[in-house]
């Protein structure tokens, strides 16, 4: 096992210099406001994660947490590939992250639409790690349900 | 210049008991294995202990010889079944120093020990509550000792692995008493200033760990042993890090209830302990019901076998059992007092050593002295899921997390620890490794 395939560059620059940091309030004053906290049991990594959102675009995914360089980096790369995007694209590029950490190092990554979340193609080959890959996204899908904007329609079967 | 008498009778460090460890380790097949390209440095025996091919041998001997079903048949294989259960039972007793081998009742792990305490004491309190409304029954027997309401109280401590909360919190919660907890000093002491008020004369039963698996600590129960028996309360002991690492004799440790898990100490997984005084488990109402646990069934009601088989339902882990039997064999060979000779050489190597590293703090005592060879630290801020995972890539097999004793981290104030811990087999070059490691995880995320 290469220990470079876990901790690429990418993530470690996420872990060390993360994007978008901290919990913020919506500017835009019809935006719904949706929240939520998520642990990981096992290991007592902790994110919480909040969408401001129309209903149509995710005007802001902030996020606040402790936990590994990989739950952090994770978050900083949610914050960065679905803050501004609408939310059906959001979902896609969520089930994208999900299928590729789910995929046991199995599913190539496409990073049109992942960005610098291919980055975690090295992670779904860490069974013990996926979890806290997947955390803020976890945490994501239920705030974004929160501000109104429904599901994913993919389910985690890591 | 002027020489000094040793005065005779005195130990000197070379009566110590001791063994060869290469040797040692030769019993175990596992430790030949390699890991990402780099030996194996196995340093999670606190979590589960490897097993010697002498355990290995025994276990499989059982299924390919004398494989058959205990207490419940007048043939050969039966009979040698039984005979061989029932030996384990002998030599775990004897281990423990326990005054009789049926006081010694096998469980499925320290969780399920402490459980059947736990539910002993809730039947026993709905027993008597049934009692009351609906008298005469058997259950007016109930003992006093076990009945628990409102207004009773249970005491922990902080420092309690999961096993050995959970349990009384559910207990509470059936029962409506309170439960209460011995804090935990900033050296990872257990803090007994409070004893006086937190054991009192409401107090039902204390349990408290024996060496905690998380800071290492052993604790001292003189003190609250004495103030238990004051108060007329029971005393629990959860030995699953103390029985596996130091000789443990309960007449000496004088508790009512001690629980530990084979697989900690050489043994297989799915074999546990709970030994209680005999006076007491014949006071105990059953747990589990089923079969071997009977003395007569009729369709209006049953009455229950003597202890242990009152608490051993069903068919029990029987090659497991003869295993457990085979591991104490094992460590009495070694000799305890060499085993945890050997560990507390290797403690106080691991503390200068772990010293050492930059930006690393221990937490828990940092002393070598009334502790275990499990030691839990932080590496300035890195995560232990990225110390661990460097630590794996170069075979170092450490445990990251909570431990399963969240209010510890609590109490020190971080989500997650990292944790080396030692065994038998462990030698100083392994903690070498372990150091090496820790600058290669400074070097990744410094
Ligand atoms: C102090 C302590 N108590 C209880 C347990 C529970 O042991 P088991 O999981 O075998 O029931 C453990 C082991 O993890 C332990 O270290």
């Amino acid at each position: 096992m290469q220990l470079e395939s876990l901790y690429q560059e990418i993530i470690l620059d996420h872990y060390k210099h993360p994007h978008g940091r901290g919990l913020r309030d919506a500017t835009e004053p019809d935006d719904r406001v949706g929240e939520a906290h998520h642990v990981n049991p096992t290991c007592g990594d902790e994110v919480t994660v909040r969408v401001a959102t129309d209903g149509e675009v995710l005007h802001d995914v902030s996020y606040d947490g402790m936990g590994c360089s990989i739950s952090q980096a994770s978050a900083s790369v949610l914050h960065e590939l679905l803050t501004g995007r609408d939310t059906a694209e959001a979902y896609r590029v969520h089930e994208a992250f999900v299928a590729l950490l789910s995929g046991r190092g199995q599913v190539t990554p496409d990073e049109e639409v992942l960005g610098d979340g291919v980055a975690f193609e090295g992670v779904a080959r860490y069974p013990a790690r996926v979890k806290c890959a997947l955390l803020p996204w976890m945490a994501f899908k239920d705030a974004a349900a929160r501000a109104g904007v429904g599901a994913s329609p993919s389910e985690v079967k890591a | 210049m002027t020489t000094i008498a040793i005065p005779s009778g005195m130990p000197q460090y070379d009566d110590v008991p001791r063994y060869d460890v290469a040797a040692v380790r030769a019993d175990f097949p596992i430790l030949d294995r390699e890991i990402n390209g780099h030996p194996l440095v196995y340093l999670d025996s606190a979590n589960t202990s490897h097993k010697p091919r002498q355990v290995l041998d025994v276990l499989r001997e059982h299924y390919e010889r004398h494989n058959a079903n205990v207490s419940r048949s007048v043939h050969t294989l039966g009979t040698e079944a039984t005979e061989a259960y029932e030996a384990a039972r002998g030599k775990v007793a004897t281990f423990v120093n326990a005054p009789s081998a049926d006081e010694v009742v096998f469980t499925k792990n320290s969780t399920e020990a402490i459980n059947l305490v736990a539910y002993a004491f809730s039947n026993a309190s709905l027993r008597s509550a049934a009692a009351a409304s609906s008298a005469p029954s058997r259950a007016s027997g109930t003992d006093e000792r076990f009945r628990l309401g409102p207004g009773d109280e249970i005491v922990i401590s902080e420092m309690e692995h999961h096993s050995n909360i959970v349990p009384w919190q559910l207990l509470a919660e059936r029962t409506g008493a309170t439960l209460r907890w011995f804090p935990v000093t900033d050296n990872g002491r257990l803090d007994e200033s409070g004893l006086a008020d937190l054991v009192n004369e409401r107090t039902k039963i204390v349990s408290l760990v024996h060496m905690s698996n998380i800071l290492g600590t052993v604790n001292a129960t003189a003190r609250i042993t004495a103030r238990v028996r004051e108060v007329g309360a029971l005393l629990l002991l959860d030995c699953s890090q103390s029985v596996p690492h130091m000789p443990i004799d309960v007449v000496d440790l004088d508790a009512d209830f001690i629980v530990f898990t084979g697989h900690k100490m050489c043994g297989p997984t799915g074999i546990g302990v709970l030994w209680g005084r005999a006076e007491l488990l014949a006071a105990m109402p059953p747990v589990l019901g089923g079969g071997s646990m009977i003395e007569t069934v009729s369709m209006g009601g049953s009455t229950f076998a003597a202890p242990p088989a009152r608490f051993e339902a069903g068919t029990p882990p029987i090659a497991e059992a003869v295993a457990l039997g085979a591991a104490v064999d094992y460590l009495t060979g070694l000799g305890m007092r060499a085993i945890q000779w050997h560990e507390k050489q290797l403690t106080a190597y691991a503390l200068d050593a772990l010293g050492s590293v930059p930006g690393l703090r221990i937490f828990g005592p940092e002393v070598p002295v009334g502790r275990g060879g499990t030691i839990s630290f932080a590496l300035a801020d890195v995560h232990p899921h990225d110390v661990g995972q460097v630590l794996d890539s170069l075979g170092v097999q450490v445990r990251v997390g909570h431990h399963c004793a969240r209010p510890v981290c609590t109490r020190f104030g971080v989500p997650a620890m990292t944790r080396a811990s030692f065994y038998l087999y462990t030698t100083t070059d392994e903690i070498d490794a372990l150091v090496a490691g820790l600058e290669q995880v400074r070097k990744v995320f410094g």
